[in-house]
């Protein structure tokens, strides 16, 4: 029975609605689907292209501070639209700067979460299954507190006289405090501690399905556990590591919260560029400029891992 | 191996093991497997010698496929001694040893061709890429799988898989290849045929084989001698011939085929014969060759059912004869199997192979019938 003649049988007034929905060509499979796409419709798209009209308006000292993209006057409909955001943001080597900044931090941290995060989600996936358990829920544990909460606490544990330095100097390892809060290295603490459970979990879904036969056969056939690593478990889990480097790449490019919290004055990354031009300079057109520009910059990574995936299941 | 000694100068034995001078190529001194409390090996000793297809047979959970673990290095015995070729291996990794394993589920490497995964073992060698390729393509052409060189594993069927992971597993010419459940992924039909194909490969390549199976027709197809195990010990060692028609334990003349087992006590113990009395016949039981047993003491007349005739006459040339009615008629083509209920209650197995067409005599369903044996044809088993 399609999903609509139950609906025509269970709801009074459901004939209604089920012919209805018949009409323009929507039976069960077609309304599952159509409700995540309406979301994505009203959430994501229509945001996404008031977003878009900003960008290409012009500032103003206004409420909204921008003048409006069309205007009807005398019959006439008259479009203004204004590439000069862009053109500007070509213009000033700050954003250009704040993009690549931006997006190696976000490659770095990447790659120190990926050589954490493979070894732990591999001996977690090795682990006996009530052991496995347990190591997961630690993983996870840390969305039980607030993400701000745990980067303020990084501060503490960060800053001059903070747990670090003071136990350092406490040793006798070190006569001053090092400088760690308000540099890169904060910055890059605090993504790969954030992300580090996104690295994780798709690592360790992908590595529990690896079936020790294929490694015992490995080992059966000459290679060395470290010859087996490469040749063997590293191809196996490549999808593995392609969604949890997404995961954490795409978020950290457009990282706000951290390098505000944890970043000095120069660590320029583009959610604080965003940030300044919305809130501080008020300048609507180039910050949302600026943030169509990001979503280019992160939408080529989702494609690449989107034909990854599909590539993948048509082998499978 | 395959090269240069075609012509061997002398033909091996065809029963090495019969020979108290021959070394065995491979030896299980008392080997011993804990997983915790649960025994999984039970102090098995072994020998195999070179260019046997040994099967290891027993049901599931018996440790068979814990022993071939042990012999590939996957397991470490909890004691005893493993030796290949003479060399202990002991503390020597999987990696290191010069046994290949041809794996239940194949384990062929997903994302890898046919050609890559063949090649995976030579290449761990180190050896020339020119002599890989070489080696690669007459594994290829040995199990007729030239054709699908560049495929992957997914794109083959399950006997073609069974095929590339044979080759993978003899491409690096192992002196010992184990196989574990070698066949159990296929169907009869072609299960039949890669029976053959196994043996002949086999011996052309005069690999020592170790197969681990639940399936009591595939040894017998299959092996030069068979190593029934349960409960992780070994119950009995001998040809398949040995095992099914001199089986020493009721748990061996019970698993291998099937019997018709009849409980009783020796009664008189004489020269030449003992007489057994059990409940399960009106007389006693005529055993011919002396039976290390006392008199009382507790044993079963195992009898196969092939062994056992049937008619509606009397059977004049048999001391065994017993009377009863056919219970039930199972017509299975070649064959016809007989449910026979004995005036004392008993049921008896009895198979007859339909050698004509159609049959005056035909028995049926109802009939009073004498069932008898010849007086070899029953075996004492006592424990």
């Amino acid at each position: 029975m399609s999903a609509t003649a139950e609906l025509n049988r269970r709801l009074p007034g459901g004939r209604y609605i089920g012919g209805v929905l018949q009409r323009i060509g929507l039976d069960g499979r077609g309304l599952v689907i159509a409700i995540p796409t309406i979301w994505l419709l009203l959430f994501f798209l229509i945001p996404f292209l008031v977003v878009a009209k900003i960008s290409l308006s012009e500032a103003a000292i206004a409420r909204p501070p921008y003048l409006p993209i069309w205007e009807w006057s005398d019959g006439f409909l008259n479009i203004n639209l204004n590439f000069g955001n862009y053109l500007f943001l070509l213009d000033d080597p700050l954003y250009v700067a704040a993009y690549i900044e931006s997006v190696r931090i976000a490659a770095i941290s990447t790659v120190v979460t990926l050589l954490i995060g493979y070894p732990m989600a591999y001996l977690i996936a090795r682990s006996s299954p009530d052991r496995r358990n347990i190591l997961l829920m630690l993983v996870v544990l840390p969305f039980w507190t607030s993400f701000l909460l745990r980067v303020y606490a990084w501060i503490g544990f960060l800053k001059a006289n903070g747990i670090i330095n003071n136990f350092l100097i406490s040793l006798g390892i070190l006569n001053e405090p090092l400088v760690m809060l308000q540099t890169d290295f904060a910055v890059y603490v605090g993504i790969v501690y954030t992300y580090l459970p996104f690295m994780i979990l798709p690592l360790y879904a992908n590595l529990v399905k690896l079936d020790e036969a294929y490694l015992e056969a490995s080992a059966d056939l000459g290679a060395r556990p470290a010859t087996t690593f490469f040749t063997i478990t590293l191809p196996l889990s490549a999808n593995g590591i392609i969604a949890g480097c997404m995961l954490v790449f795409i978020p950290a490019v457009g990282e706000f919260v951290i390098p505000a919290l944890l970043g000095g004055p120069d660590t320029l990354m583009i959610g604080r560029v965003l940030w300044d031009e919305f809130f501080s300079n008020r300048d609507w057109p180039i910050a949302s400029a600026v943030a169509i520009v990001m979503l280019f910059v992160l939408v080529i990574p989702i494609m690449l891992l989107r034909k990854v995936q599909a590539v993948d299941e048509g082998a499978s | 191996m395959s090269e240069g000694n075609a012509t061997p100068d002398a033909e091996p034995r065809a029963d090495p093991w019969a020979d108290p001078h021959a070394v065995p190529f491979l030896q299980v001194r008392n080997v011993t497997k804990k997983f915790g409390a649960f025994v999984a090996v039970d102090n098995v000793s072994l020998d195999i010698y070179k260019g046997e297809i040994f099967c290891l047979l027993g049901g599931s959970g018996c440790g068979k496929s814990t022993l071939l673990r042990l012999l590939s290095g996957f397991e470490t015995a909890s004691s005893g001694q493993i030796i290949i070729d003479g060399q202990d291996q002991e503390g020597v990794p999987p990696f290191a040893r010069k046994t290949n394993m041809m794996f239940q589920s194949y384990a062929l490497f997903p994302h890898m061709s046919v050609e890559k995964n063949i090649a995976y073992g030579l290449k761990r060698d180190g050896l020339p890429k020119a002599e890989i390729a070489a080696r690669v393509s007459d594994m290829l052409s040995l199990v007729q799988m030239d054709q699908f060189a560049s495929r992957k594993p997914h794109q083959l069927s399950g006997g073609q898989r069974q095929r590339v992971a044979l080759a993978r597993s003899l491409v690096k010419k192992p002196k010992l290849l184990m196989l574990d459940e070698p066949l159990g992924a296929l169907d009869k039909k072609l299960r039949e045929e890669t029976q053959f194909e196994l043996i002949k490969i086999q011996e052309s390549l005069g690999v020592t084989f170790v197969v681990v199976t639940h399936d009591q027709e595939e040894a017998m197809t299959l092996s030069s001698r068979i190593g029934v195990m349960t409960e992780g010990r070994i119950v009995q060692v001998g040809t398949p011939h040995e095992i099914y028609e001199y089986p020493q334990s009721r748990f061996v003349a019970d698993f291998i085929g099937s019997v018709n087992m009849f409980e009783g006590r020796i009664t008189e113990d004489h020269e030449d014969h003992v007489l057994i009395g059990s409940r399960d016949t009106q007389t006693d039981i005529f055993v011919p060759h002396g039976i290390s047993g006392v008199v009382g003491q507790q044993v079963a007349v195992a009898v196969r059912p092939e062994k056992v005739q049937i008619s509606k006459s009397q059977l004049h040339d048999m001391r065994n004869t017993f009377t009863g009615k056919i219970d039930e008629i199972a017509y299975m083509g070649n064959s016809s199997v007989f449910q026979v209920l004995l005036d004392s209650g008993k049921r008896v197995r009895v198979s007859q192979s339909n050698r004509m067409r159609s049959n005056e005599d035909t028995l049926k369903w109802g009939d009073r019938v004498h069932v008898g044996w010849h007086d070899d044809a029953g075996i004492v088993v006592s424990s």
